[in-house]
């Protein structure tokens, strides 16, 4: 058993090891023609000359160094016009992008011609390699329970070197995808075969790979809870929604609406996690779309203003952030091995609400400013230009700051990358708006708490330990006391870890919600207790 | 201003100094040989298992003690000078007290056995026995425990989760036998098996026997079968760690002698916890109790008696829980091994043979007496109620699935439960659909 679930390691390595490796596979060579083709009239225009003399028919041994050349070209072009105020010529397209699909297609790699096969080796390789890992836990494991044995003895789950690698692995990913996609582009190209199934001879982008891996990360990782996790229904309901709506309705439906004339969009990405829904191109798209269109701008509204807090009144944030959220289901389940290394000490928690809410601050700003930028422009005002500057600040300038600040840094690079060193959670707890803002009806509005279990509790702090959002449960089940946080996403791990039974997740009336409130707790009746 | 000095950072003593601290602006001292800071004793386990790291099992950050101006003093007390209200230290300096809690805790029981001291053999109760069993589990092929309770059982898992096999010799003729009834010991003990715990019955040790260095190498039962282990487990009980109060004034017989207000017989002396023992126990209780929770209740009391407001112990209707690998335990109120006079009992048991409940109930009166749950969450303070109140055993019968405390979509058994109840014993109990439970509390 020992040896079936090491081979599977190896195997899921190997698949790792040439994912890795698939940006040193390049051949890349652009020849005139995929110029012509693939720039746009402006670009051709500006960069026609240069290319020809430096880049055309040249031979590069990697898309990172055909696009690094190809990016010099290009900001070397774009600071002359600007030198020069030549404005109406210089080119705002993001040089990363235009090399991105200059590599793809001037590409000619082992990968590239033999995409099916580059997939079973990564993909394919990486999937079974990592079940077979996982599924031997069935008989290793032993009979079906709380299995947490040398969690804190693995250097994988224990912030020790695997945990190092891993996050150095999962880092560099999130900035390679992020900040320099064309270094992955062989990577993207091995994800064509899928996209094909979708629509024939579509190329995948960068957000292709994304969100392929990051549902079959999911599913996989699914599995382990699915084992992990086989005695407690709770776990494995959950879990099968947050696979359902990732799955569902953040992958197959943005791919299958299109074939069908629709905007492709995930209907449970709400704002203000979704920070893009009202910028001016997304809204104009929807107009443009007819009558769904209108309904996705309106369900948009629905969504975030009615929907989301009636059900966190009823069911608190859980029913988002850990049964529909996508970044909650990586969390859950990519992200289980490391839920106890979230931080626990009081100064976190003082850090969590500095951060999330300056975020959701930030979040509000961003939406006044391209909320009055698209209104204004889509209702015509300075000739559909509309009101781009408040206060001296352009809206483009806000866009960017976020985007760049949470969109990419905070959300992946340090949401996701960190797992293995700040826990699965680290985006959920510190940076996300909508968490946030269902964490405030949570506090103050809901029926929702966590329940202690009169005077049962031993102290033992596996409910803190195995709190991905670093909720100190134990400071209050020891008191008697009901949890009642804002950042409780309801993962409902705290009880399930718990040996004594005293933590339960629970909606009910709004009163009595915190539970005990004396200093004495249930079981000594030298005390009159509550009254 | 009071000085009030409590020596034994366990629960009982820092209870007590919490207390103490809402109540009060006394002067606090705690005194601790084992660690600094205070942790959860019920929790070593896991620190062995990998669960959690030492840290995570200390309920207070480290700057709690500060911030509530609980001093902390890490040195051990050789012996209590109770004429002149002083302590001595190991360090050789001498404390000051104006009032004295002792709050000592206990150690495992050893029973004279041959061998008993060696190398490899230990108990599992304190910080130090955490320490020792990492070094003696090295490289350790087999443990054999001694003595089939609680504390027999976390070691087989601990032992367990390391690779180690485990032999447990239980002297009884079934598991945790002084406490559980037939039945729950015997759904134990076959969860115990499937563990691979190689468990034995009416099997007594006779000797621990050395090898060249001193160390364990391997047991003899009574019967006189020899097992090769490096590891023994002594997990027979604990009793009262009292060993240098015995040469004070301070009356000690098995615990610490004190009465209903935790006081001793010298004044401004007080025991609370694992230590105490009561004159005549209380509410029915034994005159030892080495549980957390009573250890708990004991210094939410002393503190109050200590601050000027003398308050009796009085512990509400009996509770305790465990876990036995994965199956966990509760019980309210008294289900004895054997049934007393007079009462009536039904016993359910799932087909799989690892959930089950046993209650208990006066026959003439139908009056609730207690309860046994194993592998269901029940809610303390509705059963806590129906004790106190007297509420009858059809009561409970039928408000079964209101005092379910399982994780939402677990199966539910209440109705298989009430239905065999009904058939058993000819009463006639309709299970009630589940109340928001507090509507039962506030009724």
């Amino acid at each position: 058993m020992k040896n079936l679930k090491y081979t599977g390691m190896v195997i899921f390595l190997i698949g790792l090891a040439i994912f890795t490796t698939t940006p040193f596979l390049g051949n890349v060579k652009m020849t005139e023609t995929i110029m012509v083709e693939s720039l746009n009239e402006q670009e051709l225009a500006n960069l026609e000359q240069p290319l020809k003399e430096q880049l055309i028919d040249k031979e590069f041994s990697s898309t990172f160094g055909f696009s690094r050349a190809f990016i010099a070209i290009y900001n070397a072009k774009n600071e002359e016009l600007k030198a020069n105020e030549e404005w109406g010529k210089v080119m705002w397209t993001k040089a990363s992008s235009v090399a991105l699909n200059l590599s793809r297609a001037s590409n000619n790699s082992v990968v590239t011609q033999n995409k099916w096969l580059f997939f079973l080796l990564t993909f394919g390789l990486g999937i079974f390699g990592s079940l077979m890992y996982i599924i031997v836990d069935l008989k290793l494991k032993g009979p079906p329970g709380i299995k947490n044995d040398g969690i804190y003895h693995d250097a994988a789950t224990n912030r020790g070197w695997i945990g190092i690698l891993t996050a150095v692995w999962l880092v560099t990913f999130y900035i390679v995808l992020y900040f320099h996609p064309y270094i992955m582009a062989d990577a993207i190209s091995l994800t064509d075969p899928i996209k094909g199934l979708f629509k024939q001879g579509a190329e995948a982008s960068q957000w292709f790979l994304y969100g392929l891996l990051y549902c079959i990360s999911m599913l996989v990782m699914g599995v382990r809870m699915y084992i992990k996790y086989r005695h407690n229904k709770y776990q494995i309901v959950r879990t099968t929604s947050v696979l359902f709506f990732q799955v569902i309705f953040a992958f197959l439906l943005v791919e299958i609406l299109p074939l069908f004339g629709l905007p492709g969009r995930d209907l449970k990405n709400a704002m203000p996690l979704d920070y893009t829904f009202l910028y001016k191109y997304n809204i104009q798209e929807l107009l443009d779309a007819g009558q769904f269109g209108m309904f996705l701008i309106i369900w948009g509204f629905v969504l975030s203003i009615i929907v989301v807090p009636t059900l966190v009144y009823f069911y608190g944030k859980r029913w988002y952030c850990s049964w529909v959220c996508g970044c909650g289901g990586l969390a859950e389940t990519l992200g289980d091995p490391y839920r106890q290394l979230s931080n626990k000490k009081m100064w976190a928690w003082k850090l969590e609400r500095w951060l999330i809410h300056g975020v959701l601050v930030f979040a509000g700003i961003l939406t006044i400013f391209v909320g009055i930028h698209t209104f204004t422009s889509l209702s015509g005002v300075n000739d559909g230009e509309g009101v781009s500057t408040i206060m001296g600040i352009s809206a483009f300038d806000v866009r960017d700051w976020y985007g760049f600040m949470v969109g990419a840094v905070f959300a992946g690079v340090i949401g996701t990358g960190f797992y293995p060193l700040f826990g699965n959670r680290t985006w959920c707890r510190f940076g996300c708006p909508l968490a946030a803002y269902m964490g405030l009806v949570q506090r103050f509005k809901s029926r929702f708490r966590i329940t202690t279990n009169g005077g049962q509790c031993i102290s033992c702090g596996n409910c803190s330990t195995y709190c991905e959002q670093g909720i100190d449960v134990r400071a209050y089940a020891q008191k008697g006391q009901n949890i009642v946080r804002s950042s409780c996403v309801g993962c409902g791990v705290c009880s399930a870890v718990c040996p004594r039974g005293v933590l339960k997740l629970e909606n009910g009336p709004e009163a009595g919600r915190f539970g005990n409130e004396g200093p004495i707790v249930l079981g000594n009746d030298g005390f009159k207790l509550n009254q | 201003m009071d000085k009030i000095v409590i020596i034994g950072n366990g629960i009982s003593g820092v209870t007590a100094a919490r207390h103490i601290r809402k109540n009060s602006d006394s002067e606090i001292l705690i005194i601790s040989a084992e660690t600094e800071h205070f942790f959860s004793r019920t929790a070593l386990m896991y620190v062995y298992m990998g669960h959690m790291r030492f840290e995570d099992i200390k309920p207070y950050e480290d700057w709690f003690w500060e911030k509530n101006r609980i001093d902390l003093k890490f040195d051990r007390v050789e012996d209590i000078k109770t004429e002149t209200k002083q302590l001595v230290m190991k360090s050789g300096s001498s404390i000051n007290y104006d009032k004295l809690i002792l709050a000592l805790g206990s150690k495992p029981n050893k029973f004279g056995w041959p061998g008993q001291d060696l190398k490899g053999v230990q108990g599992l109760y304190s910080f130090q026995d955490l320490e020792m069993i990492e070094e003696n589990s090295k490289n350790a092929k087999r443990a054999v425990i001694v003595g089939g309770g609680l504390i027999g059982v976390e070691f087989a898992e601990m032992m367990l989760s390391r690779g180690i096999e485990v032999t447990f010799l239980v002297r009884e003729s079934k598991f945790w036998g002084n406490v559980l009834p037939d039945q729950e010991g015997a759904l134990i003990s076959r969860h115990i098996k499937k563990h691979h715990v190689d468990l034995r019955f009416n099997t007594e040790l006779d000797e621990i026997i050395a090898d060249e260095n001193g160390r364990a190498k391997a047991i003899k039962t009574k019967d006189g079968e020899i097992i090769e282990c490096q590891v023994v487990g002594l997990t027979a009980g604990v009793s009262p760690n009292v060993a240098f109060v015995k040469d004070t004034n301070i009356e000690v017989e098995r615990g610490i002698k004190v009465n209903e207000f935790l006081e001793t017989n010298i004044e401004d002396v007080y025991a609370i916890g694992d230590c105490a023992q009561f004159h005549q126990g209380v509410n029915g209780r034994r005159n030892i109790e080495q549980v957390w929770y009573t250890g708990r209740i004991m210094g939410e009391t002393v503190a109050q008696t200590v601050t000027g407001k003398r308050l009796a112990y009085n512990p509400g209707p009996w509770f305790n829980s465990a876990k036995f690998f994965d199956i966990e335990y509760q019980t309210y109120g008294w289900v004895f091994a054997n049934k007393l006079e007079g009462e009536a009992d039904y016993y359910w048991e799932h087909p799989k043979g690892e959930i089950c409940i046993h209650v208990v109930w006066d026959e003439a009166t139908g009056l609730f007496k207690g309860l046994n749950v194993f592998g269901i969450r029940m809610r303390h303070d509705l059963f806590d109620k129906w004790l106190r109140e007297g509420a009858s055993v059809d009561e409970v019968m039928a408000n079964l699935s209101t005092v379910n405390f399982d994780p939402e979509f677990y199966s539910h058994y209440e109705k298989s439960i009430v239905d065999q109840f009904n058939k058993e014993t000819g009463r006639n109990v309709e299970l009630k659909a589940k109340k928001w439970w507090r509507n039962l509390i506030g009724s």
